[in-house]
Formats: structure tokens, sequence, C-alpha cells
């Protein structure tokens, strides 16, 4: 009979046997990164246009070295490369826009050298980091470096009040900052030609923060691809309008408006790119939600009372700490199991 | 009698490619006997029937070739006339090992005398469930648990809800939908045998909405049938026809942790198993037989085959005209909880649903990657379980925390796993997990 036929499948079925389930959905880390590089794409083009040579720079540089220090390290600890992932040539992109356009190339390079070695492989590699890499690696430059990490290009405010330049070498909210520590007065009043700038991107900050459209329209592509879920940056961005609605609420005389902050600095790079950032952040919904609710507090209130002008980073940075914690908290309630915890009965 | 959409959606779930056109539109399909039968007496969960005949005996259809040992069993009966050749342990779908009656048939097929109960109406339910756990009859659809055990529910847990599960949610498999195309009256039959026995008020038929052939035919199959009857349109998605699943869809509640669909009222069956009752009952055939479908895109004529329990997986591939491409994989139920083969020769058992054969470039080889936590595990649990935290513990051999978080509730349904872009082996480790800590829990009783 077919007994020919029977056992050339043998022969070939041997090879392979798994444990069920013996489907897949496709996706794996690769494609994963590589959506977020084509959502990370309007932005670095915007940047391209607003920062010129200087973008392009800082990104290359910055991928480059976090793919080359990933595989030196990988290689020194005898593991395989890794760098087939793409996750260090998102964590150089991403490092890459949390940098202002006039920084040194080599100091770009430093900070690829702690987001990847020191954030990231020193901890196991992918997977294993507790904190975002990028950020480490923006953060150690802004400690270290904290002159060339502030010198940010020119911004022509639209409607400045009193005695403010209308040409300015500050960010959005640095400016704020120090009008409000020095005179008490808010520099410029937010209308809609300052909104529509800080929409667009003609303004100051790191390179790849500054459009809020760009980084909306990589959100979307994002949430398209199911690489994130709403809860993060929903629950951030809600978060931080509320609150600063509050504040705005009570004393408008010396706190911007909502709009303005949800616009302003690293917000939507920081809730859509970094606090989405899935090693770093929980895998519960609920989790999600509670991380980007925290890390909209932490922000506003160092934008409000800290010492910096920004919050984005050390916001996020912080709630990462907290992400095994928040973890296991939220776990859902198992199926079958009671609503509420009966007691113990060991 | 009412068609109805599922009022309660559950939990997570995933939608692999179904690929049941391939079968879907093939009637069933008589297989002639085999030159051999290899009946294996471990044919479900729990414990193997014992082997009653020697080898040299002759044996009819339908006659006991193995007693049910223990509660948890099922009797197991000779799927054809002939003699008992050989009895050795052989390797069954899951690889473990247990002891077979091997018959080779005389070509007679002569039945053992059979008692028919025509007008069970009038037969006393107690009798009726000992014809099906007399006639061998185990759950169909999936794990294969003895039948006569879920009829027989402690006084203390009425049933008020019967399920007749016709989702048939893996992938590829078409058996289940031919069944109720093609035996719709008896499988609405079937069913008020059940709802008898357990007299159970309300029957459910649950279908997924991808079936709406088979809707109407049970639709049209149970117009006449009198109380709370309804044909329950499911959203199609897998796993909508896990017992928990479909209960909850069903009715809304959850089957407690640790407990039995009885606890909240209410019994699953499949609709083959349905049907086996009720060709048990009306015509007291034990179960001898059953639909498999063998598909793939390999297999040259892919369909819906009626074989005898013990059938090999080579004779039911040659039935099915063999192969016409490479085949990569070969599985042995549907592709999301199937059991992988490492050679056709195993046979089947009253479990078989599917014979999948895949090509090559459906079967991907991987690297599994350390978790990136990205929560798509969590979100596809239908248990509501993080799979990622628990695969994790178990990678540690933290068994307890593994325990306190639930790894006993995975229905290893391969949501999780599906998901993954990481490829973790995410069921591998809950069944890994599960099974350590079921056996540090035996020895603690022992």
């Amino acid at each position: 009979m077919a007994e020919t036929e029977t056992k050339t499948v043998e022969n070939e079925a041997l090879r392979i046997v798994s444990t069920s389930p013996h489907a897949h959905s496709g996706s794996d880390v690769q494609h994963i990164m590589l959506d977020v590089i084509i959502a990370l794409v309007p932005a670095f083009l915007v940047a391209c246009f607003f920062f010129g040579w200087d973008a392009i720079r800082l990104t290359f540089a910055c991928v480059l070295g976090c793919v080359a220090v990933e595989a030196l390290c990988r290689k020194a600890m005898g593991r395989d490369l890794g760098i087939a992932d793409l996750s260090a040539v998102v964590t150089g992109i991403l490092l890459a826009f949390n940098l202002p356009p006039s920084i040194p190339t080599w100091m770009a390079v430093v900070g690829s050298v702690f987001a990847i070695a020191v954030a990231k492989q020193v901890f196991g590699g992918i997977g294993y980091n507790p904190f975002n890499p990028a950020l480490v690696g923006r953060v150690v430059l802004l400690i270290s470096f904290p002159v060339a990490m502030t010198r940010w290009s020119q911004w022509t405010i639209p409607s400045p009040i009193g005695t403010v330049d209308a040409v300015t070498s500050a960010t959005p909210l640095g400016l704020v900052k120090t009008s409000l520590l020095s005179s008490g007065t808010l520099p410029y009043s937010f209308d809609n030609a300052t909104m529509l700038q800080m929409f667009t991107g003609a303004t100051n900050g790191c390179i790849g923060e500054v459009s809020a459209a760009a980084l909306l329209l990589g959100g979307a592509y994002l949430l398209w691809r199911r690489c994130i879920t709403w809860h993060t940056p929903a629950f951030y961005i809600g978060t931080v309008a509320v609150f600063s609605a509050i504040l705005w609420a009570v004393d408008p005389s010396h706190n911007m408006p909502p709009h303005f902050h949800l616009l302003a600095g690293g917000l939507m790079l920081g809730a859509i790119f970094m606090a989405t950032d899935m090693v770093t952040s929980p895998v519960t919904l609920k989790g999600m939600a509670v991380f980007g609710i925290g890390c909209g507090v932490l922000t506003m209130v160092i934008r409000k009372w800290g010492g910096y002008p920004e919050g984005v980073s050390f916001a996020i940075l912080l709630m990462n700490s907290i992400t095994p914690l928040i973890n296991r908290a939220t776990r859902p309630r198992v199926f079958g199991h009671a609503r509420k915890k009966t007691p113990d009965k060991k | 009698m009412a068609r109805t959409k599922a009022q309660f959606k559950i939990n997570g779930g995933v939608h692999p490619s179904y690929h049941k056109g391939l079968a879907a539109a093939k009637a069933i399909a008589d297989m002639p006997l085999p030159a051999l039968l290899r009946v294996s007496m471990s044919q479900h969960l729990g414990a193997p029937a014992q082997p009653t005949v020697a080898k040299g005996d002759t044996v009819k259809r339908g006659q006991v070739i193995g007693e049910a040992a223990g509660f948890i069993s099922a009797a197991v009966h000779a799927p054809t006339s002939g003699t008992v050749k050989a009895l050795a342990p052989a390797e069954t779908a899951t690889g473990a090992k247990a002891m077979a009656v091997d018959i080779e048939p005389d070509g007679e097929d002569a039945w053992v005398e059979l008692t028919t109960h025509a007008c069970w109406e009038e037969t006393d339910p107690k009798q009726l469930v000992e014809i099906v756990a007399d006639t061998g009859i185990c759950g169909m659809g999936g794990a294969g648990f003895p039948t006569h055990v879920k009829l027989s529910p402690p006084p203390e847990k009425p049933i008020d809800t019967l399920i007749i599960n016709g989702a048939e949610c893996e992938p590829y498999l078409t058996a289940d939908h031919r069944l109720m195309l093609e035996y719709a009256d008896q499988i609405a039959e079937g069913a008020a045998i059940i709802r008898k026995i357990l007299g159970a008020e309300k029957l459910i038929v649950a279908i997924e909405d991808n079936k709406p052939d088979a809707i109407d035919a049970m639709e049209t199959a149970l117009k006449d049938m009198k109380g709370d009857v309804t044909v329950l349109v499911l959203e199609t998605g897998y796993p909508q026809g896990a017992e928990k699943q479909q209960i909850f869809a069903a009715i809304g509640k959850e089957v407690p942790s640790g407990g039995l669909p009885m606890d909240v009222g209410a019994v699953v069956e499949n609709v083959g198993t349905t049907l086996a009752v009720w060709d048990a009952v009306v015509n007291g055939k034990p179960l001898t037989e059953r639909v498999t479908t063998v598909t793939g895109f390999p297999v040259q004529t892919p369909g819906n085959v009626r074989s005898r329990i013990g059938t090999l997986y080579s004779d039911l591939l040659d039935f099915c005209g063999g192969t016409t491409g490479e085949v990569a994989k070969v599985i042995s139920g549907g592709p999301m909880m199937g059991f992988a083969q490492h050679s056709l020769d195993v046979t089947t058992t009253k479990t078989t649903s599917g014979l999948l054969f895949l090509a090559p470039d459906q079967v991907s080889e991987f690297t599994s990657m350390p978790c990136i936590s990205c929560g798509r595990c969590v979100v596809a649990c239908p248990m509501y379980l993080v799979p990622s935290e628990i695969s994790q513990m178990i990678e540690a051999e933290d068994y307890e925390t593994a325990e306190e978080i639930s790894v006993l509730d995975c229905i290893e349904c391969g949501c999780c796993a599906f998901e993954c872009p990481a490829h973790r082996p995410l069921v591998q480790h809950m069944k890994q997990g599960k099974s350590h800590i079921m056996l540090k829990r035996r020895q603690k009783k022992g």
C-alpha cells in the first residue's frame, strides 16, 4: 500500500516534537522593536527639519554606540551578540531623542555606553533591566554634563509677558521655571500661536521631544500594531492634565494651563515611548494604569516643586523602580477565585 | 426553543488562523476496517482500564476487553470482531506507555448482543447512567473525562443546566461541526437523554458563530423540544470551547478554583459524546468508533473520518490519500492543545478529535528569549493568570510561589504561548509546574 509514503512522513515528523500550542501569532521581539522604530520615524523627520544635521548626527551616534556596546558586552560575556532583536537600536534612538541638539557627539556616546553597558547588560540584557536604558543614559548625562545638557537653540515666543525677551534659548518649561523663581510671574501667555508651535515642534527642547504631533502619530501606529496598550499613555497624560488643571484653577497667575503641560517638555515622548517600555513597565493592564498615574503625579510634582524644570525622565525611572511591586499588587483575580480574599485555610 | 447570542464575554483568548475550510465541507466518511486495531487501555484521564482478554481470544464488536479500574475510569470495548493478537504496552498520543490490546479483525464486524432502549423516556435515570458507564463513554472533545462520572453528581449538587458543547474552537478541527450537520436529530435526542439523567431544566447548545449551518441544523433539530432550550451563539474565538469558559459564556458563573462544573449546577458534554450517549442508549452500542478530522495542508484529501478506536494514525493518513507535500510536524488533536507525535505508529483513542499534519512553513524553529514583560500573555489568558510571572517562577524552580499565584488554575489552552513574542515555552512551564506540585501533593498524602 502507501507504505513508502507513510515512511517519509514519519522520518520528517520525527524531528520536531514540542509542547502545545503548535500555532503562534507570528509576532516576535524583533518585529515589535521594528514597529517602535517605525513609530519614531515621524519624530525623527521633525527633528531633522528643526535641528538639521544635529538630529542626524546624534541619532546615528547613539544608535551606533548602543549597538556596538551591546555587541561588545555580549561578546565579553561569552553570549550571542543579541543585536538582531533591534532593542539596542530603539534604545539608541530614544537616547538621542532625549538629548539637546548641541551636545557633543562624544557625550552622546558616553550616554550610550551607560545606557547599554550599565543599565542593560549588567543586569543580564534584554528582559532583565529594571530601568529604562535610554533614560538612564540621559540622566547620567544630565547629572554629569549639566551645562551641555541644557544648552538649547533659539526659540521665538509669540506672546511674551512683561520684560521677557521674545527670543529665548531656554525651553518653554525652563523659561517658566526661571521666571517664576526670579520674578514670580509667568514669562509668556499660552495662546493659540504658542500652542501651535509646541504642537508642531517649532520650539526648544531635546531633538525628539519637541513635536507632539509627530509623537502622537507614532503612538497611533504603536496602538494599531498592538505594541502598546492605551493604558500607560492615557493614564500618564490624563494625570498630568488633571494635576495641572487643578493647579491652574487654583492659581492661574503662577501656573501654566493644562494643555501647556501636555505639549511641553518630554511628556509625549515619555508617555508614548518611554513609560510604555515593555521590560520596565508592569505587565497587567491595571498595573499599567497605576504606572501611568504614578508617572503623571511625579512629573507634575517635579515640574511644579522640583529643582529641574522637567520631570518626565525622573518620574519614569522612579516608577520603573516599583514596577515589580505594581505587578504584585495588581495581579488579576484568577477565574474561579473568590472576589474578596477569604481567610487562609492553611 | 430560542436562539441567543452569548451574553457573557470570556476573558482574553486568541484568534489563530482556523483553516477549517480544509475539511469543513467534507461529509463524514467511514473508513474500512484496517488490518490491525491496537486498543489502548488508557483512553482518558484517570485510571487505565484492566484488560479482560488474553492473547488468542476471539472477541466480538462491543465486547468488553478492558474493565473500568476505579471510579474515574471507563470500560473499553472491542472495536470489531476478531482475534486478540497481543497484549503489550504501547505508546499513546501523549507519549506515555499504556497496556494495549492488538486485535486482528476477522472482517465480519459482528456485534455482541445489544440491548436497545428506544423508549428511554420510561427508563430510570440510574439505569441510563449504567448504560453510559457500561458502554465506555468518555468526553470526546478534550481530556476524556468518563461521562458516567459527570452524569452522577452527588445529591447535594443539583444540576440545572446542561450545556452541549459544539464550539469546536480548536483550529482545523471540523469533526464536531460535521456531526452537528449530519446527526443533529440524534444529538438532540442524546441531549434529551442526558437532560433526563441529570434532571436539568435548562438545555443550552453552544456553537461558535463561524458554523452558521450547524447553528441552523441544531435549531431545527431542537425546535420541538420542551422546556428551556437554547441554541447559544458564541463569538468565534479560542478557547470558547474550554469547559470553564463555555459555562461562563453560557450562564455567567465561574467554576470555583479546583472545583467542577457541577459546583455551579452545570454539566458540559461535547456533541460527539452526546451522540455516543444516544447510540449507547437507543441502539445499545458501546463506544467503538469516533469521527476524527484528518487534516492539514500536506494531506492529499483532508476529511472527517469515522474509524474504529485503535486505528493506527498511519492507516488514517493512508485512507486520506497520504500526503502530497513535506510534513514537518504531526499533531494528535488540534494545534492549540494537541500532542506532537514522533511516529505514526500510534493508535486513535476515544479522544482523538483530529490528526493534523503541518507543512514545514507552518512550523517555526526559534530560540526562546527572556521575558520582555510585554503583558500579552496576561491579556490573552482566559483564566486571568499572569503567565509571564508563573513561567519565571517555574524557571527558577520556585514552585511554592508558582502555586501561590495559581499555576494550578491553568487550563493549558496555549493562548499565552501563542501570543508570546519572546517565544517562551509558557505552556511547557505550566505543565511542568503543575505536575511537580501535584506530585508533591501525592507524596505528602502517600
